[in-house]
């Protein structure tokens, strides 16, 4: 005979299979007809705030296009992830100035890096960062140099860097600079070093 | 007791082939349910629209939106309390009631081939019976394709011929009654040019068959809201775009004439396409007929951008691709004049994909390519070598897509320096830069960018005949000068 124990647990598990199978089969029906529009409501994080830090921006001069290091006192979290954040944070405001050397479109921003060990950083940047930038291959790759200059220089071990846009894997950044692969900081060294 | 552990053991096993199968059935369903099936779609053309909404099916039936379907061809009105809609489309009045097969327009009842359907306040209407309601709510002779769900509305259809033009090189000559933009896509004695947006109709055959042995036959069918063109070759085949778009040339791929006896070899000069790009056609295809008797290309020049993709405006009225283009062809002639054999790339106002131009570039296997760009950002010129990433995963004669250059990146620096040399000789300001610009690092020769920005005297200049006459002679001089370097690169 068959423990009753035995029979119990199988049929239990048979009917949660199908009461899932049922359930991701609604679901999709579900999300095949309603197509809610994406709001994002999550609170802005406050500005960050307590003693600076001296750091390193690579900026972007259009006029000129080469790529400047230029010392920077911002106030600077503890967190790895959140400094690498700020640093980005405070690069596009520079570039969101009046009087930028490299103007950004109005609204660009930095939603999130996150730090993927070994050494991979993922930026993660708003629509209208991408969608408000100047088209052209010098215009786009100072923009992607200067990111992932300023991110390697400032926080160790960070090896490759990959842009997103919108949580989004993307094309290119404005036509020209590719984003579909994972920039090698090595690789923008070089370029860098071209750039100066 | 040993009998009864038997027992207990075999009704044990039973039990878990049950569960198994219903695992296995779970993810069955998880997995389908998670990916995107092949999705229905229906195709509308008219003057004002062209455009592709998405197929619900309903009890077995195909349904579609009554407003997505109306809205993008006149004002509509609407007026509904749920289940009841009445609308005015034009001058046209229409009521529909969910649930019910009868629609009513002015003073008419019609037959729905099923009932009105209302989801989320969203009405659905079957397709079936589009070709009694819309001739009726736009008042405008409407023609449906039903089984391949094509809807014409007016007379906006596209018609074409072709033909085959003997040359040194036959090529397929087809001709356009309005400017098309295909999707084209290339696979071993095939070539597949897929119109989404364009309302083109077959000829009274549905297989065109042609007195030619590289190109002996093309299909003509319809599926899935689009047309699709199947030109058949016994030879790798390119596409070229010219007169706008109105005139597709089809013609094989040039083989190099050194090309050793077993052609199976020169497949490891060509990257392995991207999954969902289309693929280079490989060379072993190519017969020693007509193709393996023509010159092969030295450059490859491609006109970046074009289509729907505008590149950057560069004022008001000047688009990227529009530059790019006139300055392609300018190289060509110049090219031209110094003996070395040039494919444009794009020769229309054509959208081509970055891996399309990598493919097509590829299999044209020139000595070297050259992508044109534009910028209204500095003065002079710039040229680029491909940024590459780290490592890179050849497999055996496969070359890793995303580094195919690496083989080739000092035949490029070459090429950049001498290029950069006659710049400086003419005095136009040059700049030498690696950049992240795809498709550079896909391509299996020497490759650079050049990207033109305006001379000292402003941006109106930049499409100036004289400017990028200057601009193409220096590039042209260039690739001459290192012509015997190129030729012997890899």
């Amino acid at each position: 005979m068959i423990p009753r124990h035995l029979l119990i647990a199988v049929a239990a598990m048979t009917v949660v299979v199908l009461a899932m199978s049922g359930y991701v089969w609604r679901m999709r029906r579900r999300v095949e007809q309603v197509e809610a529009p994406h709001v994002d409501t999550r609170p802005v994080a406050p500005p960050v705030s307590g003693p600076t830090e001296q750091v390193t921006l690579y900026v972007a001069h259009d006029e000129l296009g080469v790529l400047r290091a230029e010392a920077a006192h911002i106030p600077l979290p503890t967190g790895r992830q959140e400094r690498a954040q700020e640093l980005l944070r405070a690069l596009i405001g520079v570039y969101l100035d009046k009087s930028s050397s490299h103007p950004l479109g109005p609204g660009a921003e930095i939603r999130d890096v996150y730090l993927v060990d070994p050494g991979l950083a993922v930026i993660d940047a708003n629509a209208a960062f991408a969608n408000a930038h100047r088209s052209g291959v010098l215009d786009e790759e100072l923009t992607v140099a200067s990111l992932v200059e300023t991110l390697s220089t400032n926080i160790s071990g960070i090896t490759r860097v990959k842009i997103l846009v919108d949580g989004k894997q993307r094309d290119t950044l404005a036509g020209h600079a590719d984003l579909t692969g994972f920039y090698d900081v090595a690789a923008v060294n070089e370029l860098a070093s071209q750039m100066r | 007791m040993r009998w009864s552990s038997h027992r207990h053991s075999s009704a044990g096993v039973v039990l878990s082939a049950c569960f198994a199968i219903c695992s296995i059935v779970f993810v069955c369903i998880f997995i389908f349910a998670s990916t995107p099936a092949n999705e229905k779609k229906i195709s509308i053309y008219s003057s004002s629209a062209s455009y592709t909404l998405a197929v619900a099916e309903r009890n077995g039936r195909d349904y579609v939106g009554l407003i997505e379907i109306l809205e993008p061809l006149a004002r509509i009105d609407l007026k509904s309390d749920g289940l009841h809609w009445k609308l005015r489309c034009k001058s046209v009045t229409a009521e529909f009631t969910a649930g019910e097969t009868r629609a009513r327009i002015e003073r008419h009842e019609y037959d729905l081939a099923s009932s009105f359907l209302v989801e989320n306040g969203r009405g659905l209407v079957p397709i079936a019976s589009l070709s009694i309601l819309l001739p009726r709510l736009l008042d405008t002779p409407v023609t449906f394709h039903e089984a391949s769900r094509r809807l014409f509305i007016g007379n906006v259809a596209v018609h074409f011929t072709a033909q085959i033009i003997r040359a040194n090189l036959p090529t397929l000559t087809m001709n356009f009654s309005s400017p098309v933009n295909p999707m084209i896509a290339t696979e071993p004695g095939k070539l597949r040019m897929v119109f989404t947006h364009e309302p083109l109709v077959g000829p009274g055959s549905q297989t065109l068959t042609f007195d030619s042995s590289a190109m002996p036959s093309a299909n003509f069918n319809e599926n899935n809201g689009a047309a699709e063109i199947t030109v058949n070759g016994s030879a790798p085949l390119l596409a070229s775009f010219s007169k706008d778009g109105r005139t597709i040339t089809i013609a094989p791929a040039p083989v190099p004439t050194q090309a050793p006896p077993a052609a199976a070899p020169q497949v490891s000069n060509l990257p392995a396409a991207p999954a969902g790009s289309p693929p280079a056609a490989p060379a072993m295809t190519a017969p020693a007929q007509p193709a393996a008797q023509a010159v092969p290309y030295f450059v490859v020049v491609d006109a970046s951008h074009g289509g729907e993709e505008r590149g950057a405006a560069l004022t008001d009225q000047l688009a990227e691709k529009d530059v790019t283009l006139a300055f392609a062809r300018r190289l060509r002639q110049e090219l031209d004049a110094h003996g070395l054999n040039t494919l444009v790339l794009r020769d229309g106002d054509a959208t081509l994909s970055l891996d399309q131009r990598a493919s097509l570039a590829n299999v044209a296997r020139p000595k070297i390519y050259i992508c044109v760009h534009a910028a209204s950002l500095g003065t002079g010129v710039r040229l680029y070598t491909a940024m590459l990433p780290q490592g890179g995963g050849d497999r055996g004669p496969f070359l890793d897509w995303d580094t195919a250059q690496a083989g080739f990146r000092f035949a490029s620096q070459s090429a950049e320096a001498s290029l950069s040399a006659e710049f400086g000789n003419r005095q136009v300001p040059v700049r030498t830069l690696i950049a992240p610009l795809r498709p550079l690092n896909n391509i299996a020769a020497a490759a650079i960018g050049i990207e033109i920005a305006p001379p000292a005297s402003g941006i109106s200049e930049l499409n100036s005949t004289a400017y990028q006459q200057l601009v193409a002679e220096a590039v042209a001089a260039g690739v001459a000068a290192v012509r015997d370097k190129l030729g012997a690169a890899r």
